[in-house]
């Protein structure tokens, strides 16, 4: 592995929320911008998640909620990176997120959290300055 | 030179040398080219009574019904649901006293793909976007109190709704109240699942077999309850345009008309209650022709390709919401202004019922007042604007019915290309409406993104943010409670009864027979929706789609 390779992205769609375009968007505006995307399709538990992530040598996650269950998912998916030994994979995510959460699940370690009206413009520049690809 | 031809040379042209057109792109949200004039020669050829006719009669154009508005208003129907079944219930009650005339249930995440509050996959999901339901003591708690021969419910909710049919003419019959009085709408339009919203089970034909049977039971059981609300509004939420809404949902309908003369039933006993669900976006026009068009499509096609005789088989009638993708989170009070203007333009299209959404759902489920907000628009349009005082007003605009013969033209040329696959399920298959939904929102996002197409508070006339709003939060206690509700009444259960429902149901489904008869005694005896869920998993198979984006 070599330190210049591409920055690899695991795109989650956690839980059982079937709302996809936003993950399809983020998924496609990152390939689009040169990275590795890996896109996880619908329904995932956070095991698969921490799951894929590992096993694709993923440098990030980005999670998409639109359920109202980012509580929830986004502290699990955690908690498995944490138990894996594998917390230096950075996670963000988006979707119908009230501002407390947001601030609750910054706290916790989530990097970012992007919210309607986002544009892809701005979740690529944060991949390309927050996310460094693993050596 | 048409006398159009000549006011663009002469008139029009030389007035844009000094002052231009500015420079925008004249086209719809669908991409449809918009030219400066609308004029008689544009309707050339076009005549009254093909392309219009009069309201209630064929081909449908300006109305379904006779008297549309000056008969009945449309109906005021607010999509509802969170927490616990008592929790929603109160907000149906209070929907209710403040003027709404019919009622629409949303139901979380669990409940729609086919999970009990308890089961581990439901975690964090309990209540959060919508009630939770598990056994049908939850859906008497629902509808306590709520007189099921005189209001109709609405049910979003479709890999599972037949179970929730179950339980809703379940608790009717503990009110007393004949089927035969019980009217509503289950969402139930599994195919749109597969192409947009993305909640499902088995796969795509046992899937339909279901909806058939459901078709098939309410025809001769549950006469006045729509078994099927073939829905267009999450194609267009997922990303399509208004006329890939207008086509896959119509492509949809005639899926289920297929499956049910398939059964071996009469066009004349189902069709009259297929019922329709549009999304009512920004762009007013072409909504409105959206609506009309979608009726003349659909009459032809029931009428021409199906020979339905009853005139009630040939009506597109439909439920209409206003569009939750084109509220924005900034500045969140404009909200009420795209409301307002989408709720006009379904009223303008004919819609027979409508959702009008909250300011507030970018952040989270609607506060009360929000909600009050929104139905109050319905009200104001419906009596102080004068909007419903004559039928369909825009008729004979020559820019509307340009725009809606053409959305109608695009419309039918993407169901022949649906046809020439073998039909839509078999398009879903290949992925086919899938991929085209998801490049034509990655295309809508690169416009927003650019600034090509503006959204205001988000790409211009941007502030700084400096109010938060109030918004609906779930404890996370409720989530707790219902949970343990959920197991301590499922471990009261006889489970000798349960387990015999639910082997006659694997039976049924193996064998072909409608599972609806069964159902009702399964759910009867408590039977769960995650217990008659996991036969469906057993018996069907479970779907895994194709990856694209």
């Amino acid at each position: 592995m070599t330190a210049d390779r591409t920055v690899r992205v695991v795109v989650a769609k956690p839980g059982l929320d079937g709302h996809d375009r936003g993950a399809k968007i983020v998924a496609r505006s990152l390939r689009d911008a040169g990275f590795e995307v890996i896109y996880t399709g619908l329904h995932q538990t956070p095991e698969q998640i921490v799951a894929t992530a590992i096993q694709e040598d993923a440098d990030a996650i980005g999670l998409s909620v639109l359920s109202g269950a980012h509580n929830y998912l986004f502290k699990r998916v955690l908690e498995l990176l944490r138990e894996k030994g594998a917390e230096d994979i950075v996670v963000f995510g988006g979707g119908i997120i009230p501002p407390e959460d947001i601030a609750a699940l910054k706290t916790m370690g989530v990097r970012e959290i992007f919210t309607p009206g986002a544009s892809t413009q701005e979740i690529v520049r944060f991949v390309r300055e927050h996310i460094r690809a693993a050596v | 030179m048409s006398e159009r031809e000549r006011w663009r040379r002469e008139t029009y042209g030389p007035f844009t040398r000094g002052a231009p057109e500015r420079p925008v792109r004249f086209e719809s949200l669908s991409g449809l080219p918009v030219q400066p004039l609308y004029t008689p020669e544009d309707l050339r050829g076009w005549t009254y009574d093909e392309k219009l006719g009069y309201p209630g009669e064929y081909p449908f154009t300006r109305g379904v019904y006779p008297t549309m508005y000056r008969g009945r208003l449309w109906t005021m129907r607010m999509f509802a649901g969170f927490g616990r079944p008592e929790d929603t219930n109160a907000r149906f009650k209070y929907l209710l006293a403040q003027g709404q005339t019919g009622l629409s249930t949303a139901f979380d995440m669990p409940a729609l793909m086919g999970y009990d509050a308890d089961h581990p996959r439901a975690r964090g999901e309990v209540g959060r976007e919508g009630v939770s339901i598990s056994t049908l003591d939850d859906f008497e708690r629902l509808f306590d109190g709520i007189p099921l021969g005189d209001v109709t419910t609405s049910m979003t909710i479709n890999c599972t709704a037949s179970i929730a049919l179950a339980m809703y003419l379940a608790v009717a019959e503990k009110q007393g109240v004949a089927w035969s009085r019980v009217g509503g709408t289950m969402q139930n339009d599994m195919l749109k699942e597969f192409i947009a919203q993305k909640e499902w089970i088995c796969p795509p034909a046992p899937a339909v077999r279901i909806v058939t049977d459901m078709i098939e039971f309410t025809s001769t059981h549950v006469p006045r309850f729509n078994p099927v609300s073939i829905s267009g509004y999450h194609i267009r939420e997922a990303g399509s345009t208004a006329v890939q809404e207008l086509a896959f949902t119509l492509a949809d309908g005639l899926a289920y008309v297929e499956a049910a003369l398939a059964r071996g039933l009469d066009i004349d006993s189902f069709a009259p209650r297929l019922s329709f669900f549009f999304d009512i976006h920004n762009d007013f026009f072409e909504e409105i022709a959206k609506l009309r068009a979608a009726r003349r499509i659909w009459a032809r096609f029931m009428k021409e390709r199906y020979g339905a005789k009853k005139p009630e088989s040939l009506r597109l009638r439909t439920h209409t919401q206003t569009a939750g993708v084109s509220a924005t989170a900034q500045q969140p009070l404009n909200n009420v202004a795209r409301v307002a203007l989408q709720a006009l333009a379904a009223v303008l299209g004919g819609a027979q019922s409508l959702h009008t959404n909250s300011y507030d759902e970018t952040w989270a489920l609607p506060t009360e007042e929000a909600v009050t907000v929104a139905l109050r628009t319905q009200q104001i349009l419906a009596e102080e604007t004068g909007v419903a005082l004559t039928i369909d007003p825009l008729g004979g605009s020559y820019f509307l019915e340009t725009l809606t013969d053409a959305m109608e033209a695009a419309a039918l040329e993407y169901i022949r290309t649906i046809d020439a696959m073998g039909g839509m399920i078999r398009a879903i298959d290949t992925g086919y409406p899938q991929k085209e939904i998801a490049d034509a929102a990655y295309r809508y996002q690169l416009m927003d993104d650019r600034g090509e197409k503006v959204v205001v508070g988000v790409n211009r006339y941007v502030m700084a943010e400096t109010r938060a709003i109030a918004y609906l939060k779930i404890d996370d206690a409720v989530e707790l409670e219902q949970i343990e509700r959920v197991r301590r009444f499922k471990a009261s259960r006889d489970m000798a009864k349960v387990e015999k429902r639910l082997g006659q149901l694997a039976d049924a489904c193996r064998e072909g027979r409608n599972v609806m008869p069964v159902l009702l005694e399964a759910v009867k005896d408590y039977a769960s929706l995650g217990e008659i869920s996991d036969v469906y998993r057993q018996v069907f198979g479970l779907y895994r789609e194709p990856i694209i984006f």
